[in-house]
């Protein structure tokens, strides 16, 4: 019980993660993302192979799955930077089907649908299954906490309060003088690096990643969590990211007590749930729990 | 090589035919409302599974079913759009952004998806179908079966062709989707355009996702994974375009099953992706739209 629960913290402070990311390329930038599954593929895939095959260190498999992430995040924003939010919502979700369509291909390089298995832990030889989930779930959420203060910091400052103003009216950020195409495909590199440093941060908890983990409901997970938690806040998207935590384990548990039910069902229940749940989300609290605070100035004080 | 191509050249005018449909119910959605609804998908599912259910259970031919999908999609299409997406439309100013419809049309499609699975499950199932044998033609194979699916897909054009451009209601649409203040002034009820803009819209979405399910086999999944390729061919041929979206499935279909001479079959789908980033990139307002940003 205490080893799930533990499983089940890393899996939430995954979430803040991509939470995170998510928030800084649509809360702060305004720019819609569909294709988070696959920025965390891309991270997932980076840190697996480079440790796996090329035998490098776990925590440079990290970094190189952040810097992989944003390469490939730089790359997408230059193609649909200029692009209306309705065609973005389509490039990124078809984005994001390429790259499982390619992890399922490409055996030579990914393995395809057999995925790469044997990634290895930090210590998880010499630990215990407690102890291992223990030391990965206190990294993950101190990545999590550095990641979320680093971002809060760069949302306060200048770089945050021009993504803003792109978001509430990107003319007049470019009549103030702002190069917005920079700074959007900016935001867009940093949320897909944290997007890609969950991937990585996955990959190795997981010791297995494959295609299957990088469906469409991924990214709804996450665009619920930050819809939920409040976009354009960081701490909105954290707490986001453990109440859906919490509802997929609930779900979990409630699917097992209907009774008649067999696991395909109880599975298509949950994900049904799931998906509800951010319609739900959508017309309740389309602001969130903990919604952005809107400042108001009454001229110079 | 070259009666391989021509071969592929018909499958793909076949195929493009057939994926017009559901794409023009996308992009119709999308001329009246102003927002991808990405429950086509789902519709196209459930229709596919109704079609289903008249012709293995009732006993009922494609045709006949197909008008049975074609019911199940607007019927699914406008509960669940006046459930979950009505009141966060753009127009409406819903609070969560001007995205917040497309995004739950996102979450409305899982949550059918899981709703057909729930009921039957993940095993392919297959329509009940007389089986012909090709014809063979100066060296082109085609199957009656996709012949008559592709002739099924432009009857199903023609119809909506002649009611957009015949009838009133269909003049009411276009009206909306060119210019809703100006409509509004002519007296034009917006909401019942809306509706009929979703209810034709998934119909065509659910007959797009029957006529697909025809050519192989249905599962909860069959409308999903033509998404993209529908997509594709709405923005290729220009959102909110009905004739584009006709041409843009026909050059997504043929494009799809000639990358077959160069590329393995399982990259298909990704020929519709590389169709939108090259429109997007140099036409942005699709062959026959207006812009993209």
């Amino acid at each position: 019980m205490e080893n799930y629960l533990l499983a089940m913290a890393v899996f939430a402070g995954l979430y803040a993660l991509m939470a995170l990311g998510l928030n800084v390329i649509w809360g702060l930038a305004g720019m819609v993302n569909l294709g988070l599954a696959g920025f965390f593929a891309v991270g997932a895939y980076a840190s697996a192979l480079l440790t796996v095959r090329l035998g490098w260190p776990i925590p440079v498999g990290w970094v190189a799955a952040a810097v992989a992430a944003a390469a490939v995040g730089v790359l997408v924003a230059l193609v649909t930077a200029r692009l209306r939010g309705d065609y973005l919502a389509i490039v990124t979700l078809g984005f994001s089907e390429v790259v499982r369509l390619l992890a399922s291909n490409e055996i030579w390089l990914t393995g395809g649908t057999d995925g790469i298995s044997g990634i290895p832990g930090p210590g998880r030889a010499a630990l215990s299954p407690i102890s291992y989930n223990l030391l990965y779930a206190g990294l993950v959420w101190a990545a999590v906490a550095v990641v979320g203060a680093l971002l809060a910091r760069l949302s306060n400052a200048p770089f945050g309060r021009v993504l803003r103003a792109i978001r509430e009216d990107e003319m007049v950020a470019a009549v103030a003088g702002k190069r917005t195409l920079l700074f959007k495909v900016q935001a867009f590199a940093v949320g897909a690096g944290v997007l890609g440093l969950a991937g990585g941060l996955y990959a190795h908890f997981n010791a297995y990643v494959a295609p299957d983990a990088f469906q469409p409901l991924v990214t709804i997970y996450v665009v619920l969590a930050l819809t939920a938690g409040g976009t354009g806040r960081m701490a909105g998207a954290v707490l986001g990211a453990v109440l859906v935590v919490a509802l997929q384990e609930g779900t979990r548990f409630g699917a097992d007590l209907v009774p008649g039910v067999s696991p395909v069902q109880a599975a298509a229940l949950r994900a049904g749930t799931i998906g509800a749940a951010l319609i739900m989300v959508l017309h309740l609290r389309p602001n969130g729990v903990l919604p952005e605070f809107s400042r108001r100035y009454g001229g110079p004080t | 090589m070259l009666a391989d191509a021509l071969q592929l050249l018909l499958n793909g005018l076949m195929a493009g035919a057939v994926l017009a449909v559901p794409a023009i119910g996308f992009t119709a959605i999308y001329a009246v409302l102003r927002f991808p609804n990405f429950a086509v998908g789902g519709m196209a599912t459930v229709g596919a599974y109704a079609g289903w259910v008249a012709n293995t259970r009732l006993g009922w031919p494609a045709p006949a079913a197909l008008a049975v999908a074609f019911a199940a999609g607007a019927a699914a299409g406008l509960a669940s759009d006046r459930v979950a997406l009505r009141a966060l439309r753009p127009s409406r100013g819903g609070a969560g952004g001007a995205l917040a419809a497309a995004i739950a049309s996102v979450a409305l499609n899982i949550v059918i998806e899981n709703a057909v699975r729930f009921v039957w499950g993940n095993d392919p199932r297959g329509y009940d179908l007389p089986v012909y044998r090709d014809w063979r033609m100066m060296g082109l194979r085609a199957g009656p079966q996709q012949l008559e699916n592709a002739a099924l897909a432009a009857a199903a054009m023609a119809a909506v062709f002649l009611f957009l451009g015949f009838t009133r209601t269909g003049r009411m649409m276009r009206a909306v989707a060119d210019n809703p203040q100006l409509a509004s002034l002519k007296g034009i009820d917006a909401g019942r355009v809306a509706a009929l803009a979703t209810g034709l819209g998934m119909g065509l979405a659910g007959f797009g996702g029957m006529l697909i399910g025809l050519d192989t086999s249905i599962d909860p999944l069959t409308g999903f994974r033509v998404m993209l390729s529908v997509f594709a061919a709405a923005v290729v041929g220009g959102l909110g375009s009905v004739p584009g979206a006709v041409l843009g499935a026909f050059v997504v279909g043929v494009g799809e099953e000639l990358s077959l001479l160069a590329l393995p079959p399982s990259y298909r789908t990704a020929v519709g992706f590389a169709a939108i980033l090259l429109v997007l990139s140099f036409r942005p307002r699709g062959l026959l739209g207006e812009r993209a940003y």
